[in-house]
């Protein structure tokens, strides 16, 4: 129900706290609107009541399961948000001077040198303001490095099958053309293929490992020999850094530029909370390029660097530096956990990952890679299920939201038909997962037993099953205020 | 799931209908059922040329956006309009009403298009 609903005419809500802002008298004549805008009309309790109610009706890490695979959704921790919280912190602006900065500065510096420790890349900067910003801002860093050597020849960039959308799209943004490498039956790139596409006109390779397909790339070796032979470069798309936390290193593999989604390895908030943090790490080679403002220290005090000391930086992707909360909760995160914590993060995101894919194959469920071990995600396909029942994997996937589990990510990677991505994350505890196993288990019972009852799920939820085509088909985002709710 | 015998296929799932010096293009019924729903379809420009495995078109469904290759190298003469606003009708009919833009043929067709009996071995041994 939306708030405009429940709105009755002269219906008020008188101002308790004294307005702050001065009226702005200053806008010019023709761009004062005519008519009054459309507010609803409620009382103050009314308000609350209603979003409180649309507050209870979110599916959340903090209520439910949310095994989302090549997300990482994972619990934020509390503490973390509590120390985050200090006035010191919440109350600093922007603004003050580095001489009054120099606690938010050293936290940044800080995680600055322990995500070039953790990607083994000598250089970071935390100013995207998300992750598609921090992929956008590696491949222009590529895009600089090849132009300010006077090689503008390298005009394509080479994307594998089992890329994130994104990928493709960054390397579009920077200008490049893309080439599609494809998978072999196992999931690993194709290299015969790698090797035929790459030439003079490669500015690079955008991959990520372990891939979408939820298995470790185990020519990663080869595939950086050949791209830096033939003069291109190596992005690491960071969205699957928790499976090598502490383990192995992007910088180590071969890549050159890559990076972090601070709100899924890092365990800071997001899935529709946000806000997103991005940070781009690079090579020696890639450093001079990277954005400003990064945080630079003298021994003594900490101050930011900026265009008069990186006069080959891409530029500025953010009015200050970054999202500053996001950045302070994941320096304190990793701090929190230290070395030998951030090792078992990605050694119990694994173990979680690869017990539920061993369970769910005994259980009859069809694995994607069966003579794969997983890395901390997984696919199943209900491809035969699809076949013999009628059942689609989104069938299945609306059925888990009446048992109360978030849906994995469904349809993704394009490559696999009939697919649930699964990543239940290192946080779930073992009987979470048996839950989660059995829940499955009861869904494919149902399938066989009484289709309808899953062809039509949900039943429990606010709304029924959605018609996402009729949506597509016929997008419509705006509120009419003619439309009776029925006919809305 | 017949194929219709007289059009030719390629790997990537597209068919090709040849009369005289003009190809008309569209996704295979395999396509079509993999992509579900379709819910909007880009198609090139008239005048376009396009050679083999240059993107050409773009499907898109509520469950994934794919890339449609042009299966022969040629200059686009004509595109399904009716397209924009029925998406559907490639769902509906894919080998006639479905179909999505035509080409003036340039050279020959390429050795790589497949027999409709070709075709269907490959869709037989992805199952």
């Amino acid at each position: 129900m939306l708030i405009f609903e429940i709105s009755a005419k002269g219906r008020k809500n008188h101002l308790q706290a004294p307005r702050l802002a001065p009226e702005a008298k200053d806008i010019p004549a023709h761009l004062l609107r005519r008519t009054p805008p459309i507010f609803p009309e409620v009382s103050e309790l009314q308000v609350v009541r209603h979003y409180t109610q649309l507050s209870r009706k979110n599916f959340s890490i903090d209520t439910q399961f949310y095994p989302l695979g090549s997300c990482t959704m994972k619990y934020n921790p509390r503490g973390v948000h509590q120390l985050a919280s200090l006035e010191g912190f919440l109350q600093h602006h922007p603004l003050t001077p580095i001489s009054h900065s120099q606690g938010y500065l050293q936290s940044a510096y800080e995680l600055q040198e322990i995500l070039s420790h953790i990607t083994g890349l000598s250089a970071v900067s935390l100013t995207p303001m998300a992750g598609a910003q921090g992929e956008f801002a590696g491949v222009a860093m590529i895009r600089a490095y090849h132009l300010s050597r006077g090689d503008t020849a390298r005009t394509e960039f080479l994307v594998p099958d089992a890329a994130h959308g994104t990928n493709p799209a960054t390397a579009v943004m920077c200008g490049f053309r893309i080439k599609e490498i494809p998978t072999d039956k196992h999931g690993d790139v194709d290299l015969n293929a790698l090797r035929a596409a790459v030439g003079p006109h490669t500015a690079g390779i955008m991959l990520t490992n372990p891939s979408t397909l939820g298995v470790f790339e185990r020519h990663i070796s080869e595939i950086a020999k050949t791209i830096h032979d033939v003069g291109g470069l190596l992005y690491y798309d960071g969205a699957n850094l928790n499976a090598i936390l502490g383990k192995c290193r992007p910088g180590d593999m071969g890549f050159d530029v890559m990076h972090i989604n601070l709100h899924k390895t890092f365990a800071t908030p997001h899935g529709g909370g946000g806000p997103g943090s991005g940070p781009v790490a690079a090579n020696e080679r890639l450093k001079p390029f990277l954005p400003i403002p990064t945080v630079g220290y003298d021994g003594d005090h900490y101050y930011w660097l900026t265009e008069k000391d990186c006069p080959q930086s891409i530029g500025r992707l953010s009015a200050f530096m970054g999202n500053a909360g996001i950045i302070l909760r994941a320096n304190i995160y990793a701090r929190l956990l230290g070395h030998e914590g951030l090792c078992r993060v990605s050694e119990y995101a694994t173990l979680n990952a690869n017990y539920l894919m061993a369970r769910l194959q005994q259980a009859g469920f069809t694995l994607a890679f069966a003579d794969r071990r997983a890395s901390h995600e997984f696919i199943i396909t209900f491809k035969k299920e699809a076949k013999t029942m009628g059942i689609s994997a989104k069938d299945i996937a609306k059925r888990l939201l009446d048992y109360g589990v978030h849906a994995p990510t469904t349809y993704f990677p394009l490559l696999v038909p009939e697919c649930f991505l699964i990543e239940p994350t290192e946080t779930e505890s073992k009987e979470e997962l048996d839950n989660f196993i059995n829940i499955l288990m009861t869904i494919l019972k149902e399938a066989k037993e009484s289709p309808e009852l899953v062809k039509q799920a949900p039943h429990t939820l606010p709304v029924r099953r959605l018609d996402d085509l009729k949506a597509a088909r016929e997008l419509d985002l705006t509120w009419h205020k003619s439309k009776k709710p029925e006919e809305a | 799931m017949t194929l219709p015998q007289e059009l030719r296929y390629t790997t990537t799932h597209e068919w090709v209908r040849v009369e005289n010096d003009t190809a008309t293009i569209g996704i295979s019924e395999h396509a079509q059922s993999l992509l579900g729903d379709l819910v909007f379809v880009d198609l090139p420009a008239l005048e376009k040329t396009l050679a083999v495995g240059d993107d050409a078109a773009v499907v898109e469904s509520v469950k994934a956006a794919a890339d449609v290759y042009s299966p022969v190298d040629g200059v686009v003469i004509e595109v399904n309009s009716a397209l924009a606003d029925k998406p559907e009708l490639i769902n509906q009919d894919p080998y006639s009403t479905g179909w999505l833009f035509k080409v003036k043929l340039v050279g020959e067709l390429p050795l790589s298009l497949l027999s409709a009996a070709e075709y269907q071995a490959m869709l037989n041994e992805e199952e």
